[in-house]
C-alpha cells in the first residue's frame, strides 16, 4: 500500500476561497495541468488527427463513399484499397472517414446536449430538493419508461426525417441517467461545509450551483460522458434502422460496425478496422476525460 | 423514513398513470396497425378483426375499457400471439429474463467493483491500466460482437457449450457473461472515478493520518462516497438488465422478455407494448426508490425528505 | 428449467475450465444432431416464432411448416413436386363440367384422440373459416366454392346454400362457382384443413379468435404428428401420432422446431450441431459454404419474386415511358451474381417460370439503349428535368445493398437521381397503403400453384395492388382466363395479361427467390419444392 501523501490538507472552503484569490484563475491552472498529462495530450492529439482526417481525408481519396465496384466485391486490404472494400466494392477507408464525420459529430454533439441538459436538470433537482426534486425526478421516471422505438417513429411521423430529430431522440434518452447521477452527487455535496459556507456568505443559488457545485461533481460527469459517447454512436445505428440517422449509401461507424459484425467470419476487415478506429477514439476520449478530471480536481492538484 | 416511503408510493400512482396514458395514445398514433402485413388482409376481414378486438370503438372508449380491465389485473389479449394473453406472455418470459439478469448483475458487480476499486487504489500503475483497459474493452466491443465471438470460441471451436438455447445451466454462461461484461465496464469506470474523487477528501486523509488500514479506509470510509454515482447509475440499469436484453436474447435464442419490448413495438401489438411498459415502469420506479434510500444510507448527512 | 445462481464471477472462468476438462475427459460430446439421428428426432430451425397453430388463422410460413405436421387436408402433397396426392380423401371424382368434386374419405382416417375423421367435420371446419367473427385471413381462398363469398360477406345467412355437402360421413361434395384448374392444389393450404369440432367447443366458442384449443393439452389433430410441447421463443415439439392412417410410413419419432429469428444465430446453432435444418443462411456465408462445405448447402427455387412497385399516381412516374426506362436499365444479372449470391435468377417477368404449363413472357430484360431512348422520348434526355425519386424499403441489409446498386445503375445509365429511404416494416406498409411512396421494394410469393396467384395482385380490385395502376383490359384478360377450361388457351390469356403488365410497368421485377439453407447430410427424403413445403411423413434421418 502506498503511504498517504504528506501534503497538508486543504481547508474545505478552498473553492470558495480560490475564487477570491487574485491572479491566475482555476481554469487556466487546470489547462496548465492538463498540458502536463502525457496520456491526455496524446489522446487529444489523436482525436484531433482523427477528426481532421475524417473532414479532410476524403478529399484526397480517389474514391467516394458511394463509388461501387461490383466486380471487385469484398476485397481484403491491399495497395489499391488500404483497408479493403465492402461487399459492393466500396473503399472501406473512405467509408470509415465519412462515417467518422457523422459519428464524431453525433457522438460529441448529442453527448453535449445530454450533458448540459442532464447536468443542469440534475443539479437543480439535487440542490433544491424537496418538492422540486420529487417532481423533476418523477418526470425523469416517466421519460425513462416511455417506449423508445414508438417515440422515435412518432417523431418521424410528425416532423419528417430531420437531423435535428436525431439529436432530439438521442438527447431524450441519454440525459436521464446523467441527471440522476448529478442529482445524487449534488445532494451529497449540498451538505458539505464549503457549500454551507457559501450559502452563509449569501451567494446566489445560481452562483452556488454553477460555480461551486458543478465543478465539484465534474469527475463523475466526465466519466459518465465518456461512457455516453459510445452509447450514442451505437444508438445512432439503431436509429438508422428506424429510418432516422444516416441514410444509405452514407455510412456511420455504428452502421459499419453493425454490418461488419454480421460478416466477421467471412470478411474480418469489415469489422476489424471500423472497430479499431471506434476503439481508438474511445480510448483517446477516455484519456482526455481522465486527464480533464484530474486537472479540474482542485484538491488532488495540490497534493 | 416511513412517511417518505408512503409519500413515494403514493406518487407512483400518478406517475404510472401518466406513463400508461401517454403510451396508450402514442402506440395508436404510430403508422400501421397489428394487422398491417406484406400481404394485405381483405378489407372485410380487416373490419371483422377490428370489431373482434374492439378497435372500431372510439379511442377514448377503448382507453376506458383498457383501464377497466387493467384495474382487474388483466393486460388483455396479445394481437400477435392470438391465443395468449399479455399476462401469460409476461409470466412465461419474465422469469427467464430475471434469472439471466440476476446472473449478469452478479458478474457485473463483482467484476466492475473490483476492477474499479483496484484501479483507483493503484492509480497510474500497470494494474490501473490493465483494469481500465479491460473496462474499456467492455465499452468498445458491443454485445453484438462480443456474443458471437464467445459463441465461435466456446461453442464452435471448442465444442464445450451450445451455441444458443436455454435448456440446461451451461446455456446460461455465455449470455450472462456477455451481458454482465458491458455493465461491469460501466461500473468499473464509475467506481474508479468515484473512488478517486473520494480518496482525496479530508476525512480519508484524516483516517490515513490516524493509521487506519488501507482495507478499512476503502470499505469503511471511501466506498460509501465513491459509490454514489454507481448507485445512481444502477437504478435504471438494473431495471434494464432484469427486463431482458433484445440483443443478447436474439444472439443466444433466449425466451426472455427483452425481445418483446422491441418486437411488440414493431408488431404494433398494442396490448403487449402497454404490458411491457407497465412492467418496466413499475420496476424502474421501485428501483429508483431503492436508489434514493441507498443514497441516504450511504451518506448519513442526508435525510429523507 | 433448472435455476442456478453463480456464486461469484471469479468462479466463472474456473467453472468454464472445469466443464471443459470434464467434457474433454468424457471424449466427444454427443450433439443434438447426432442424438437425433440415433433416435429419429429431427431438429429444424424456423425463421420466426410461431404465433398461432390454428390452421384457419395462421398466416406465416413458419406456422405452415408446423401445422402441416399436425393436420392433413383432403389431399396431401407429393414430397417431390407437391402435386396433390390422396390425403384424408382416398380418391375423388370430378364432374364433367369440372365444377363438382366428390371426395371419398378413407375409413382409416383418425383424429389424434382416435375419433373418425368425418365429412361433417370438414363441413363444420369450412363453415368456421367462413364465419365473419373468426376473421380468418385466408377465408378468401374458399371463395371459389359456390356461394362461399356471399355467406362470408353476410349476404347469405343459410350455410346449407354454400357448395359444401356431406351426403354421408365418408363422402364430401364441393361445388365450385367456376371450374378452377388448380382446385386440388388449393386444398393443401391450411385454410382447407379440418379441425375437430368437439376439441374447439371444449375450449370456448369455436368460431371466436383467441381460443386456446391449440395448446398441447387440448389440441386434436389428424396429421402424422401430435403436439407435445409449445414453449414460445424456445422450442416446439411434435411427436409421431399413433392414430395417423399412414403411421406405418412415418419414420421420424419427433420433430423439434427451433424458432430462431436471427439467421446468424441459426447458422451458428447448425455449426454447433444443434440443428439438422436451417430455415435460411446469411447472405455473406453462402460463398464460404459453397467453397468449403457444398454438401450441406441447399439452394432451391422458391415461388417468389423480388420487385419494385412504381406508384403511377405520382408525377413523372405516371408516364409509362419513364417507368419502362427504369425497368429496362436494371442489370439483374449483376444483382443476383454480386449481391444476393444465393442462386437467385434474374426476373424477366413477374411470374416465376415454375408453373407447369405456363411460360412467362420474359420481357423485362436489360436494354440500356432502349431505356435511354424512352427517357428522351418522354422529354427527359439524360435524366434532365426529372426530380430525384425515393426508393423506399424496410430496413434490411439485403434490401439496402440492392437499392444502392439500383441507385448507381439508374444514375450511371439514365442520369436519374435516387434517394434511398429506409423505415421499419409497418411504417413502410402504411406508407404503401396510403400510396405515399414513389418506388417501393416489394415481394410476392405464391399461395397456391397457379400463375393467377401472382397475376391477381395487379387486378384493379386487388387489395394487394398498391400502385394505383388499374387497367380494364388487364382485368378482362384475367376474367376471361378464369372462365376458360382449355389449359393452353387459358395459359395464353394469362401470358397476354402479363405481357401487358410488363409493358405498362407499374412494377419492375428484379429476381426470383430461392430458399438457401443448410441441410445436414443425414436428412433423407428432403426435396426441393417451389413452395418450400416438405411433407414430414416422407423424411427420415440416416447417416
Amino acid at each position: 500500500m502506498t503511504p498517504p501523501p504528506s501534503a497538508p490538507s486543504i481547508p474545505p472552503t478552498f473553492s470558495v476561497v480560490a475564487e477570491t484569490e487574485a491572479g491566475h484563475s482555476p481554469w487556466s491552472d487546470a489547462w496548465h495541468r492538463l498540458g502536463r498529462n502525457r496520456l491526455a495530450v496524446a489522446g487529444g492529439c489523436l482525436l484531433l488527427v482523427l477528426a481532421v482526417a475524417c473532414i479532410v481525408g476524403p478529399w484526397f481519396s480517389a474514391y467516394s463513399y458511394e463509388d461501387q465496384n461490383l466486380d471487385l466485391g469484398a476485397a481484403p486490404p491491399g495497395a489499391q484499397h488500404w483497408l479493403g472494400t465492402d461487399t459492393l466494392g466500396r473503399d472501406l477507408l473512405v467509408r470509415i472517414l465519412y462515417g467518422g464525420r457523422i459519428s464524431l459529430g453525433v457522438g460529441l454533439c448529442a453527448t453535449m446536449v445530454a450533458l448540459s441538459l442532464g447536468v443542469t436538470y440534475g443539479a437543480i433537482a439535487g440542490f433544491f430538493g424537496g418538492k422540486t426534486d420529487m417532481f423533476l425526478m418523477r418526470v425523469v421516471d416517466i421519460m425513462y419508461a416511455l417506449p423508445f422505438t414508438i417515440f422515435v417513429i412518432l417523431l418521424m411521423v410528425f416532423f419528417g426525417r430531420n437531423i435535428v430529430l436525431l439529436f432530439l431522440a438521442i438527447g431524450a434518452v441519454e440525459w436521464l441517467t446523467m441527471a440522476r447521477i448529478v442529482r445524487g452527487q449534488v445532494m451529497a455535496l449540498k451538505k458539505m461545509e464549503f457549500i454551507e459556507a457559501a450559502q452563509v456568505l449569501g451567494f446566489g443559488r445560481r452562483r452556488i450551483i454553477f460555480r461551486h457545485m458543478i465543478p465539484n461533481v465534474l469527475g463523475p460527469i466526465i466519466v459518465y460522458a465518456t461512457l455516453t459517447i459510445p452509447a450514442v454512436m451505437l444508438l445512432e445505428a439503431f436509429l438508422s434502422f428506424l429510418g432516422l440517422g444516416v441514410q444509405p449509401p452514407m455510412s456511420s461507424w455504428g452502421t459499419l460496425i453493425k454490418d461488419g459484425a454480421e460478416k466477421m467470419e467471412e470478411f474480418p476487415w469489415l469489422i476489424l478496422y471500423p472497430g479499431a478506429i471506434f476503439s481508438l477514439t474511445l480510448f483517446s476520449l477516455n484519456f482526455v476525460g481522465d486527464g480533464l478530471r484530474d486537472a479540474l480536481d482542485v484538491r488532488a492538484a495540490k497534493d | 423514513m416511513f412517511r417518505f416511503l408512503v409519500r413515494r408510493l403514493l406518487q407512483t400512482v400518478p406517475v404510472l398513470f401518466v406513463i400508461l396514458t401517454a403510451t396508450f395514445f402514442m402506440v395508436r398514433f404510430v403508422p400501421g396497425g397489428p394487422f398491417t402485413a406484406e400481404k394485405s388482409v381483405a378489407p372485410e376481414i380487416q373490419r371483422n378483426l377490428e370489431a373482434y378486438y374492439g378497435l372500431n370503438q372510439p379511442l377514448w372508449r377503448q382507453y376506458l375499457d383498457y383501464l377497466g380491465r387493467l384495474a382487474h389485473g388483466d393486460l388483455g389479449p396479445s394481437f400477435k400471439y392470438t391465443n395468449r394473453t399479455v399476462n401469460e406472455i409476461i409470466a412465461d418470459k419474465l422469469p427467464v429474463s430475471l434469472e439471466l439478469g440476476a446472473e449478469a448483475l452478479v458478474i457485473a458487480l463483482a467484476l466492475g467493483l473490483t476492477a474499479g476499486i483496484v484501479a483507483a487504489l493503484r492509480r497510474n500503475t500497470w494494474i490501473d491500466y490493465a483494469a481500465s483497459s479491460l473496462a474499456m474493452t467492455g465499452i468498445c466491443v458491443p454485445t453484438f460482437v462480443m456474443g458471437p465471438l464467445l459463441v465461435l470460441l466456446f461453442a464452435i471451436q471448442l465444442g464445450w457449450l451450445n451455441a444458443s438455447g436455454w435448456y440446461a445451466w451451461p446455456d446460461r454462461l455465455l449470455p450472462a457473461l456477455t451481458l454482465g461484461f458491458v455493465y461491469a465496464a460501466y461500473i468499473a469506470r464509475l467506481t474508479r472515478g468515484g473512488m478517486l474523487e473520494v480518496l482525496h477528501q479530508d476525512f480519508i486523509r484524516t483516517a490515513r493520518a490516524k493509521g487506519a488500514s488501507e482495507i478499512r479506509i476503502v470499505f469503511h470510509h471511501a466506498l460509501r462516497g465513491a459509490l454514489l454515482p454507481v448507485v445512481s447509475f444502477l437504478g435504471p440499469a438494473i431495471a434494464g438488465i432484469l427486463t431482458g436484453s433484445f440483443v443478447i436474447e436474439t444472439i443466444f435464442q433466449i425466451p426472455g422478455l427483452g425481445r418483446e419490448f422491441v418486437n411488440s413495438a414493431f408488431n404494433r401489438d398494442y396490448t403487449l407494448v402497454l404490458g411491457t411498459v407497465i412492467l418496466y415502469a413499475t420496476l424502474l420506479i421501485a428501483l429508483n426508490l431503492a436508489v434514493d434510500i441507498v443514497l441516504v444510507w450511504l451518506n448519513p448527512r442526508l435525510k429523507f425528505e | 428449467m433448472s435455476r442456478v445462481s453463480l456464486p461469484s464471477a471469479s468462479l466463472l472462468p474456473a467453472a468454464v475450465c472445469c466443464l471443459g476438462l470434464l467434457l474433454g475427459a468424457c471424449g466427444h460430446r454427443e450433439t443434438g444432431v447426432e442424438r437425433g439421428i440415433r433416435e429419429q428426432v429431427l431438429h429444424r430451425g424456423l425463421g420466426s416464432d410461431v404465433a398461432e397453430l390454428d390452421p384457419h388463422l395462421i398466416t406465416g410460413l413458419a406456422e405452415i411448416n408446423v401445422v402441416s405436421a399436425l393436420f392433413e387436408g383432403l389431399v396431401a402433397e407429393d414430397p417431390r413436386d407437391l402435386h396433390p396426392v390422396p390425403g384424408v380423401a382416398e380418391r375423388w371424382d370430378v364432374s364433367p363440367d369440372n365444377r363438382v368434386y366428390t371426395f371419398h374419405l378413407r375409413p382409416t382416417a383418425r383424429w389424434s384422440n382416435n375419433a373418425q375423421v368425418t365429412a361433417s367435420d370438414f363441413v363444420a371446419s369450412f363453415r368456421r373459416v367462413l364465419t365473419r367473427g373468426l376473421a380468418a385471413d385466408y377465408a378468401t381462398l374458399l371463395y371459389v366454392v359456390a356461394n362461399a363469398e356471399a355467406y362470408h360477406k353476410g349476404r347469405l345467412t343459410d350455410f346449407a346454400q354454400v357448395g359444401f355437402a356431406a351426403p354421408d360421413e365418408r363422402t364430401l361434395r364441393i361445388t365450385l362457382t367456376n371450374p378452377v384448374p388448380y382446385f386440388l392444389s388449393l386444398l393443401t393450404h391450411p385454410a382447407w384443413f379440418p379441425v375437430y369440432p368437439p376439441a374447439l367447443e371444449g375450449a370456448g366458442p369455436p368460431d371466436r379468435r383467441g381460443s386456446r384449443w391449440t395448446r398441447p393439452e387440448t389440441i386434436v389433430g389428424n396429421g402424422p404428428f401430435v403436439l407435445k410441447e409449445w414453449r414460445p421463443n424456445q422450442v416446439l415439439i411434435v411427436s409421431k401420432s399413433p392414430t395417423y392412417w399412414d403411421a406405418a410410413a412415418v419414420r421420424l419419432q419427433a420433430i423439434h422446431f427451433h424458432p430462431i429469428d436471427s439467421v446468424d444465430t441459426e447458422e451458428r446453432a447448425f455449426r454447433a450441431g444443434q440443428l439438422h435444418l436451417t430455415e435460411a443462411l446469411p447472405v455473406g456465408k453462402v460463398d464460404s459454404y459453397r467453397r468449403h462445405e457444398p454438401t450441406v448447402l441447399r439452394i432451391e427455387p422458391f415461388l417468389g419474386t423480388y420487385f419494385y412497385r412504381l406508384n403511377v399516381t405520382q408525377p413523372f412516374l405516371n408516364d409509362k415511358k419513364v417507368r419502362r426506362a427504369l425497368l429496362l436499365a436494371i442489370d439483374r444479372q449483376v444483382i443476383v451474381e454480386k449481391i444476393t449470391r444465393g442462386g437467385q435468377q434474374p426476373a424477366t417477368s413477374f411470374v416465376p417460370p415454375a408453373f407447369a404449363g405456363y411460360a412467362p413472357p420474359g420481357d423485362a430484360r436489360r436494354d440500356v439503349a432502349a431505356a435511354r431512348q424512352l427517357l428522351a422520348e418522354a422529354g427527359y434526355p439524360g435524366g434532365q428535368g426529372l426530380p430525384a425519386f425515393d426508393i423506399l424499403f424496410n430496413t434490411s441489409e439485403n434490401h439496402r445493398l440492392i437499392a444502392e446498386a439500383v441507385q448507381e445503375m439508374w444514375r450511371r445509365e439514365l442520369g436519374v437521381k435516387i434517394r434511398l429511404v429506409n423505415m421499419e416494416q409497418k411504417t413502410v406498409l402504411e406508407t404503401r397503403r396510403a400510396l405515399d411512396y414513389q418506388i417501393l421494394r416489394s415481394v410476392w410469393s405464391a399461395d397456391y400453384l397457379d400463375p393467377t396467384s401472382f397475376l391477381g395482385v395487379f387486378a384493379s380490385d386487388s387489395g394487394n395492388n398498391h400502385t394505383g395502376w388499374a387497367d380494364a383490359r388487364y382485368d378482362a384478360l384475367l376474367q376471361e382466363a378464369a372462365l376458360t377450361a382449355d389449359p393452353a388457351a387459358r395459359a395464353d390469356l394469362l401470358r397476354r395479361a402479363e405481357s401487358m403488365l410488363l409493358d405498362e410497368a407499374p412494377l419492375i421485377p428484379i429476381y426470383y427467390y430461392t430458399t438457401v439453407r443448410l441441410v445436414h447430410p443425414s436428412v433423407q427424403g428432403w426435396y426441393p419444392t417451389p413452395l418450400d413445403h416438405h411433407p414430414y411423413k416422407h423424411i427420415w434421418l440416416e447417416n
